[in-house]
């Protein structure tokens, strides 16, 4: 553990573009985490007498057409945003990493299989398979969950797939079966930590796709439903009341939605570094 | 011999900037090269050869820097030249072969276009007449139907043939100097000696200059006339090739011509001079075992391993591809041979014949098409890998792979590779068990101990070798199968390793198969040779026998090529 802060540091200080983004990051997920509790109002309260305020000392972000303070809002969002993004990506991480894996690492009708059901999931425009999804099963948070976690696997069945296929005869490999190591194993403790560092690049893109994706679905109206805090909702909420001059509507939520995905985008190569042995000297 | 040198090198310093501050990779180097000389410039791995070759060229990587020196080419400072003159230089004035032919070749355009390219780049040809040019140049590096091969891809080539065409591209516009790094890493003997007579050829037509970059000492004596030998980015000596065999004056020239297995030197000779030898007790006199416990080890009778051939012939994009009838390529073709207990054998062949086949399929990494291997008494063919795996006979047979850095998970440390066998093998369990049996293991392999923490990439070639070893011999095998250990290894850590093993056979009574391209290497730790070619053995006999007066055609061949210098030959 000391080691790995050591290696957090040094990773930090080597490129302070990894410093910006992880400070973001962290500030993300303070405000995950705390949200209700940091929040200076609830964000559910409407406010009949305080509709429409521009931003300003009391609110710093406004309020909306139902006088909720849009501050609030944009900070309890986060939770539900991040916690969709996350389960997404991790759900896809695990199950594409896993059929990858297998198709690299056996090859033959394991990889004709998977390549085809990931091919056939490519071919498809993504964005509009989610929404069928949700629409099909139902409009719920799981859903989008689901949705989002379908259409990101074929990346990471495929990056994992072509990473396992060039090590699955190195030494290392041999050397684990002259020790008795089932397939299995190999796979698990010998192949797995070493595709983790292309891997974590592709988390951090696709966690900023996931929040993109599930603020998309909300903003056209499935997935998440209002008065429930979210910053696609929140944006689809104020855009009609950008032309009549209330911009703050949704510029906030729409800038917060930007911050996290720009941060997660820069995350990537941090990542990569921290978890690659070989940067450690 | 001229008097003005062609190239001099004067003073020069390279410095690369690192995370870690800068490195000095060249400090103070000069020497120069004669007109029509051939120049060795010899040393291991991390003595700045290549850095000085591409600082010659300009090829230097951007972190890199000539801070300090001069390089002089015929009149001309290349250390202030710009980016323009060089590329008008490159190639036509001096240029460069590289390690690795199949890699500085661009894979996707035909071989004879690339000639092409250096021809019209530097306006020796036209568009119309390159393409003859081009042809006869590949005629001139004796390529065999140079019409058709000038449409060959790299990938159909052989890495001699690539290593060819490499040496056509850069004397197509006729350089005056010739850098040539390593020409033959990666090549069979048999082709590295052609590959070398043909540069030897072409460049003595020519009147070239030629600084040869090489680690091995052999080479070095065979085709240059004056070596530079470097350490650590300096010149430690430069002497005519005869001075510097017959009376070297450095102390690690010495070292390293001691360590440079001939064929007539003995293991301990290799670290004779060696500074750091401490471990070593001179080796117990070998004993052939021919008393009572002799027993075959190891029996195998008439292997054979069959690949399905991947290059069926498909017509154009004619239809309905009848599936052909499945080809077949056999990798081992019936071989037999017995191994006695304590005894070491050598498996020598060059690639392709069939002898990495061989020790996967006798460390049961894979299964056999048809044939027995008859281990202590059981026949462990009857088990497919995969049941093999869980039985008690799986620890008994262990290997010691190629490429060191490749056979160790880089995200193990060493300490976590050594235990791997204990824990699966063994079962040990107790994390403080097998720390104490992994620092027995290693003070057994000498290995430190402070190294086991370390990752394989804080680890230099010679200490993850170690690892390799250590692993294993962790659950006492009986058979020990060593898959070229030391290809990877410099000359003088060669040599530590292969008393080291040598060492060890003694101690655990371990059997050896030594599967190896270098039959000098192999004597030295073998009592036993069997050479392979095309699948089958070819010969069978004693080492010192089958180096000194070999019978097979292909033997005779094997040993002529390997390049050494025997002071008397000189």
């Amino acid at each position: 553990m000391k080691r790995f802060l050591r290696h957090l540091r040094y990773v930090m200080s080597e490129n302070p573009v990894t410093l910006a983004a992880f400070s973001l990051f962290l500030l993300i997920v303070i405000m995950a985490l705390l949200g209700p509790a940091i929040a200076p109002y609830d964000p559910l309260a409407t406010d009949a007498a305080k509709t429409l305020k521009p931003p300003g000392w009391q609110h710093p972000f406004g309020t909306d057409h139902l006088g909720r303070d849009v501050f609030s809002r944009v900070i309890v969002a986060t939770r539900l945003d991040l916690g969709i993004a996350l389960s997404a990506v991790f759900l896809s991480f695990f199950a594409g990493s896993a059929l990858g894996c297998s198709a690299g690492f056996w090859g033959g009708w394991t990889d004709r299989i998977v390549g085809r059901i990931s091919d056939t999931i490519m071919a498809f425009p993504l964005f509009v398979l989610a929404m069928g999804i949700v629409a099909a099963l139902g409009n719920s948070v799981e859903n989008i969950i689901y949705a989002t976690a379908l259409i990101n696997l074929p990346f990471y069945a495929r990056v994992s797939r072509a990473e396992t296929y060039v090590r699955r005869n190195a030494g290392y490999v041999n050397a684990a079966r002259l020790c008795g190591a089932t397939d299995a194993r190999i796979l698990v403790t010998q192949l797995f930590p070493n595709i983790l560092p292309p891997m974590m690049v592709q988390i951090s893109l696709n966690m900023g796709w996931a929040i993109l994706n599930a603020a998309g679905l909300s903003f056209i109206g499935l997935g998440v439903r209002p008065p429930d805090a979210e910053w696609g909702i929140m944006v689809a909420e104020g855009a009609t009341y950008i032309v009549s001059g209330e911009w703050w509507l949704a510029m906030f939520p729409g800038a917060a939605l930007m911050a996290a995905v720009f941060c997660f985008n820069l995350l990537g190569d941090g990542l990569r570094d921290l978890v690659d042995p070989q940067r450690r000297t | 011999m001229d008097a003005q040198p062609i190239l001099r090198i004067d003073n020069l310093s390279v410095r690369f900037r690192t995370r870690n501050g800068t490195v000095d990779a060249l400090k103070g180097v000069s020497f120069s090269v004669a007109k029509g000389e051939v120049l060795g410039v010899v040393g291991e791995s991390g003595s700045g050869k290549s850095v000085t070759a591409f600082t010659v060229t300009g090829l230097l990587d951007q972190a890199g820097e000539a801070c300090a020196g001069t390089i002089n080419f015929d009149g001309m400072e290349l250390t202030k030249a710009n980016e323009a003159e060089l590329r008008e230089l490159r190639g036509r004035e001096f240029s460069m072969i590289f390690q690795n032919p199949r890699a500085a070749l661009n894979p996707i355009r035909p071989v004879g276009k690339q000639i092409e390219d250096v021809l019209i780049q530097h306006a020796q040809a036209t568009r119309q007449d390159a393409k003859a040019k081009a042809i006869s140049m590949l005629e001139k590096v004796k390529i065999v139907e140079p019409y058709l091969r000038y449409w060959s891809y790299p990938f159909e080539l052989s890495g001699g043939m690539c290593q060819r065409v490499m040496i056509a591209i850069a004397l197509a516009c006729e350089p005056r100097l010739l850098i040539a790094d390593e020409p033959t890493t990666g090549l069979d003997v048999t082709t590295q000696k052609a590959t070398m007579d043909l540069i030897r050829d072409l460049t003595r037509e020519q009147h070239l200059s030629v600084v040869l970059i090489t680690h091995d000492l052999g080479m070095a004596a065979a085709y240059c006339d004056r070596i530079v030998v470097m350490q650590k980015g300096e010149v430690v000596e430069t002497a005519a090739v005869r001075d510097l065999f017959t009376a070297p004056k450095h102390p690690y020239t010495k070292k390293l011509i001691a360590a440079s297995p001939g064929p007539s030197s003995k293991l301990d000779d290799l670290t004779a001079v060696l500074d750091d030898n401490t471990s070593h007790q001179p080796s117990m006199t070998r004993t052939i075992n021919s008393g009572a416990d002799t027993g075959h080890l190891l029996e195998v009778v008439d292997l054979v391993k069959e690949f399905p051939r991947r290059d069926v012939e498909m017509t154009g994009w004619a239809w309905p591809v009848k599936k052909r009838e499945a080809q077949v390529f056999r990798a081992v073709d019936g071989i037999s041979f017995v191994l006695k207990r304590g005894e070491s054998l050598g498996l020598v062949g060059e690639s392709g014949c069939g002898k990495s086949t061989t020790s996967s399929i006798l460390t049961r990494l894979m299964d056999p098409t048809s044939g027995d291997v008859i281990f202590d008494g059981a026949n462990v063919t009857s088990y497919s890998a995969q049941q093999f795996a869980r039985l008690p006979q799986r620890m008994k047979i262990q290997m010691v792979f190629q490429d060191p850095s490749d056979s160790l998970n880089p995200r193990f440390t060493a300490q976590d590779s050594i235990a791997e066998p204990l824990k699966r093998l063994l079962k040990m369990k107790g994390s403080k068990q097998i720390d104490i049996k992994v620092e027995e293991l290693a003070e057994k392999v000498g290995l430190e101990k402070a190294l086991l923490s370390r990752f394989p990439h804080q680890l230099s070639g010679g200490q993850k070798a170690r690892v390799g070893i250590a692993r294993a011999i962790a659950a006492d095998p009986l058979l020990l199968i060593l898959d070229e250990p030391t290809s990877a290894l410099d000359v003088s850590v060669q040599a530590v390793v292969l008393q080291l093993l040598d060492r060890l056979r003694c101690e655990l009574g371990m059997s050896y198969i030594f599967v190896s391209h270098d039959l000098n290497v192999v004597r030295l730790l073998c009592e036993r040779v069997i050479v392979m070619n095309r699948g089958r053995i070819v010969e069978d006999g004693l080492a010192d026998e089958v180096l000194s007066n070999p019978k097979d055609d292909y033997t005779r061949q094997l040993v002529s090529a390997i390049p050494h210098f025997e002071p008397g030959k000189l």
